[in-house]
């Protein structure tokens, strides 16, 4: 009945959770670091011989410095290189700002309440999409200039500004913004309540500060460290993204991400390696831009820490509020507009530019272009299907395996979780497909599954290790005291507790499969076509009304996924309303 | 002796039968045997999937060839041909010589080029068996036989033909430039109304070469490899040009439109005055759809317009060899090409010598509206053949060091 009776004394065992855990899964962290950290570290391996010349059937038998040669010779690879660092940084930096100013300003009251309503969709919206719309939106032929224009402040052609695509990469860091700063704001609330905010808050304001500074000196400075990790991803993925790189930023020269896939994709069959050279590069701008960071962080740190001990109550604090508001409800203008303008073009004939509305509007574009979603959609659906269920399982078994052995995971198991996150999909993803293609796997559905996997997976953890730690314990032990074995502790009352964060973190893992574009397309080799990859085909040459049908359908499959995950719980609960907000 | 020479026999004949159950590529020669091994195959066919009318042909002639022969197609949407390269050349890699992943591949220029000499290609000269290969007439048609100044040697099949033209909206612009240097004249008093294409792409380097063609006067070195030639002192005059025309450009030569359709895009709300196209019919196409005012017209060089022939090819290790050959074959045949040079379907100008086929096939072709924007024939005036591949990636290096990042 109770596992300790074969278990032996209790405190080898990590306490009172032995007793409640269904035991065998001592495995578990061996198989997440598989499935975690084995893909990046065996990509990059066969990385790293292309790059040092290695690569037989180009000829390259002999390792050589030629191909880190031509990597300094290319043109314009120093430029991309410096475009992609600062994209890293000024984005992380932009969405902390706006998140932590937001916060400050806002926390507790009612526009909080709507703001974070709005943005709460937006992590649905995958990455091409919102960088789609943005830019339909501000090109110089786009619905702001179009309605600048019809108020008088236009002439019969388009402004000559260089606003997508410009030099300095300001329009791929505002489409990344656009997405990072909700996903900082919603990984801060889920951190919140681990470090008693309202309580810190009190003690603050009684001792005098306005409420904003009060938020600033007491609460922000405990939450960093906990929202430290989800900042590093942000600026990873910022200075290695491709597809919003391709969508908004700079072509000449693009940013290092965007030059490598290209020479990856080169026909001069010999680029190949200067490639795999470029992909570590791009490892090392990474690598530069987070050691950056965290050199930034001690610097703000020391600086801050007078203030902080000033006693300043914040008498002239009206700018926090006013910046943390203008920056997060021009995230949501800017997402919420790009959206109306993808959503316009799909049911356009014709929209040339200074027209404000098409005229006529038309149906043709869906009707015509949804029977060809058929196939990509089932595609996507099912990668998505098998990546978030194994995901799933793994991440609750791991979560299972920290309440049995009473040890949460440490700082070492953190960062091996964001590691997929951190290291360039650039860097690893092309080495991984050499290495598949040598032990004989065949490209397909299954291997894109696979490889989907390691980029849900963080997601799906971070999503659901905060709800299941806040899980009172005491639930299982009454369980167990009325003599249920731990399966079924688990089965009948642990789970259905959890009903609503797993939803979610369903949700969540499958919204990342169907926004992967790099993984699908290599490791796919092109023959599985999912929303994005065709979305990304036809950007490449389509008209806009097409991009805009793809761009809209492939939102509308994640935006579905949250609605399940708000409505399931509802239905499931409708006679149990404390199940919704249980733990 | 007897026994040796029984023995002998029998080895030879099994031998013989062992080779024939491994010869493994199907021999157009026997086209019967060909149609008949490729009922049931599924061909995955590479081709470029960036434009959706493009897309309905091809998935229209899939429809057609499982109808016909059995032959399910499958269109692998490639964003750039060389994805399709790569795969193969990884196959390569990998040993995986039977069963690949690439059947038909949609290819010209340095792709082909590249494939050819690695030997990525099925070798046997497949193409000039192939039952409609006669249509192309090709003794008196050389440019189906030299794809960029490449010997085809029956490795790929002829599809389609390009021809670079230049298109401009005529209710705006009432007398546009009829040749690069006309163009440099117009671009100093219409500062920021023209671009073309970021090189590697296929339309900036072609604009390259026509630039370099109309200045050299055909000279005949670049037909020849480039490292035969004084590469400095052939394209001074193009380094020439644009240096003068990149500050005039739009948005000054900071940024380049990705390709083509990016470029009809800035036409059609009016942000340049001029693009260019290789398919003729391109532009009446997109005034069908509402996609450019109908008021835009085309014209090609007065000096003479680079073009081309585009092909398809099988990969050496394709899994569906005899359902490719088929499939190429029926991509080859009047009926096909006609429907593919309806500008209400996609267009693009037929290879087959249409004067010397039968009436009937013929009469499909004359029956053909081109299109309110499209030049006649004859008005398209004379082809000037492409440079040598080497050409390409000589002229978009030294672009690149030159003007890339600047």
């Amino acid at each position: 009945m109770l596992g300790y009776a074969r278990s032996g004394p209790l405190r080898n065992r990590g306490g009172v959770g032995a007793l409640t855990q269904p035991t065998g899964h001592a495995f578990i962290p061996a198989l997440a670091f598989a499935v975690l950290a084995g893909p990046v570290i065996i990509g990059l391996l066969f990385v790293l011989l292309p790059a040092f010349g290695y690569l037989p059937a180009l000829g390259g038998t002999w390792f050589s410095l030629e191909p880190w040669r031509r990597l300094i010779a290319a043109p314009g690879v120093l430029h991309g290189a410096i475009i992609s660092l600062a994209a890293g940084l000024v984005t992380g930096a932009a969405s902390l700002a706006i998140t932590i100013l937001f916060l400050a300003g806002f926390h507790g009251s009612r526009a909080f309440e709507a703001m974070r309503r709005l943005v709460s969709p937006l992590l649905a919206v995958p990455h091409a999409a919102a960088a789609l719309g943005l830019a339909f939106l501000i090109a110089p032929s786009g619905l702001i200039f179009r309605a600048l224009a019809a108020v008088g402040f236009g002439t019969d052609r388009p402004p000559d500004l260089l606003t997508v695509h410009d030099t300095g990469g300001l329009a791929m860091m505002a489409g990344l913004i656009v997405k990072e700063a909700p996903f900082l704001l919603l990984v801060s609330l889920a951190a919140l309540p681990q470090i008693e905010a309202p309580a810190r808050m009190v003690v603050a304001r009684t001792l005098g500060y306005r409420p904003a500074t009060a938020w600033l000196k007491a609460v922000a400075p405990a939450l960093y460290p906990l929202i430290r990790l989800p900042v590093l991803a942000v600026i990873a993925y910022s200075s290695s993204v491709v597809d919003v790189g391709v969508i908004l930023g700079p072509t000449n020269p693009p940013p290092l991400s965007v030059a490598v896939l290209r020479w990856q994709s080169d026909p001069d069959l010999s680029a190949r390696f200067l490639a795999a050279a470029g992909a570590l590069l791009q490892l090392g701008v990474t690598a530069a831009g987070l050691g950056l960071w965290l050199l930034g962080e001690r610097l703000v740190a020391r600086l801050a820490r007078a203030r902080l001990e000033s006693g300043g109550r914040g008498r002239h604090e009206r700018w926090v509020p006013l910046f943390g508001g203008a920056g997060m409800a021009l995230v949501a203008a800017l997402a919420v507009l790009g959206f109306i303008t993808l959503a316009i073009w799909s049911f356009a004939v014709s929209w040339r530019y200074p027209a404000l509305w098409p005229v006529p509007l038309t149906l043709a574009n869906w009707s015509h272009v949804l029977p060809m979603t058929f196939g990509p959609l089932t595609a996507t659906l099912e990668i998505g299907a098998v990546s978030t269920a194994v995901s799933v399982i793994i991440v609750i078994a791991a979560l299972e395996h920290e309440l049995a052995t009473s040890r949460p995971a440490g700082a070492w198991a953190m960062r091996l979780l964001y590691l997929p996150l951190v290291v360039p999909p650039v860097a690893f993803l092309f080495g991984l497909v050499v290495a598949a293609e040598s032990a004989g796997l065949i490209p397909g559905l299954i291997a894109v599954a696979l490889g989907h996997i390691v980029f849900v997976m963080p997601y799906v953890y971070l999503s659901l290790s905060e709800p299941y730690r806040r899980l009172d314990p005491r639930w299982s032990q009454i369980a167990a005291t009325l003599g249920a074995s731990p399966w079924t502790a688990f089965l009948a009352v642990r789970l259905p507790l959890l009903a609503a964060p797993c939803l979610t973190a369903i949700a969540v893992g499958f919204a990342v499969s169907v926004g992967q574009y790099l993984a699908t397309q290599l490791l796919g080799a092109g023959r599985v076509d999912t929303l994005t990859t065709e979305a990304v085909a036809l950007a490449s040459g389509g008209e806009r009304k097409i991009i805009a049908v793809w761009a809209l359908a492939q939102t509308l499959l994640p935006a579905i996924g949250f609605g399940l995950a708000i409505a399931i719980p509802r239905v499931l609960w409708r006679n149990r309303r404390a199940m919704l907000d249980a733990q | 002796m007897r026994l040796a020479k029984t023995a002998f026999a029998a080895f030879t004949a099994a031998a013989l039968t062992l080779s024939a159950a491994f010869a493994a590529d199907p021999d157009p020669k026997a086209w019967d045997a060909v149609t008949a091994a490729a009922k049931g195959q599924t061909v995955y066919f590479n081709a470029w999937g960036g434009d959706t009318q493009i897309n309905d042909y091809i998935a229209w002639a899939g429809g057609e060839a499982e109808k016909r022969y059995g032959v399910k197609v499958v269109h692998v949407k490639l964003t750039d041909t060389a994805d399709a390269v790569s795969r193969v050349l990884a196959e390569k890699t990998a040993g995986t010589n039977e069963g690949g992943s690439v059947d038909l591949i949609w290819i010209n220029g340095a792709n082909f080029a590249s494939m050819k000499s690695k030997g990525l290609l099925l070798a046997n000269g497949w193409a000039e068996d192939t039952p409609n290969y006669k249509g192309l007439d090709a003794d008196n048609n050389p440019a189906v036989l030299l794809d960029f100044m490449v010997p085809v040697k029956g490795q790929e099949l002829p599809w389609g033909k390009a021809q670079l033209v230049f298109a401009y909206d005529s209710a705006k612009l009432t007398d546009p430039p009829r040749s690069t240097p006309a163009l440099l004249a117009w671009a100093k008093t219409h500062p920021g109304r023209f671009t073309y294409p970021l090189p590697p792409d296929f339309m900036g380097t072609t604009f390259l070469k026509q630039v370099l063609y109309e200045y050299t006067g055909g000279q005949k070195s670049i037909y020849h490899p480039v490292d035969k030639a004084d590469f400095a002192k052939v394209t001074a005059p193009l380094w020439a040009y644009l240096d003068e025309l990149h500050p005039l450009l739009w948005h000054q030569g900071r940024t380049f439109p990705a390709n083509y359709p990016e470029m009809r895009h800035l036409l059609a709300d009016n942000e340049v005055s001029i693009a260019f196209s290789f398919n003729p019919s391109d532009a009446s196409s997109a005034i069908a759809k509402g996609e450019l005012p109908n008021t835009v017209r085309t014209y090609v060089s007065d000096i003479g317009s680079i073009g081309n022939v585009h092909f398809v090819a099988i990969p050496f290790n394709a899994k569906a060899k005899a359902g490719a050959m088929v499939l190429a074959n029926f991509l080859l045949s009047p009926e096909a090409q006609a429907r593919k040079a309806d500008p209400k379907v996609w267009g693009d100008p037929t290879v087959l010598a249409v004067g010397s086929l039968p009436a009937e096939d013929k009469a499909r072709f004359d029956a053909l509206a081109l299109g309110i924007a499209t030049l006649k024939p004859a008005e398209l005036g004379a082809l000037a053949l492409e440079p040598d591949p080497s050409w390409v990636d000589a002229l978009v290096k030294e672009w690149q060091k030159r003007y890339a990042g600047k």
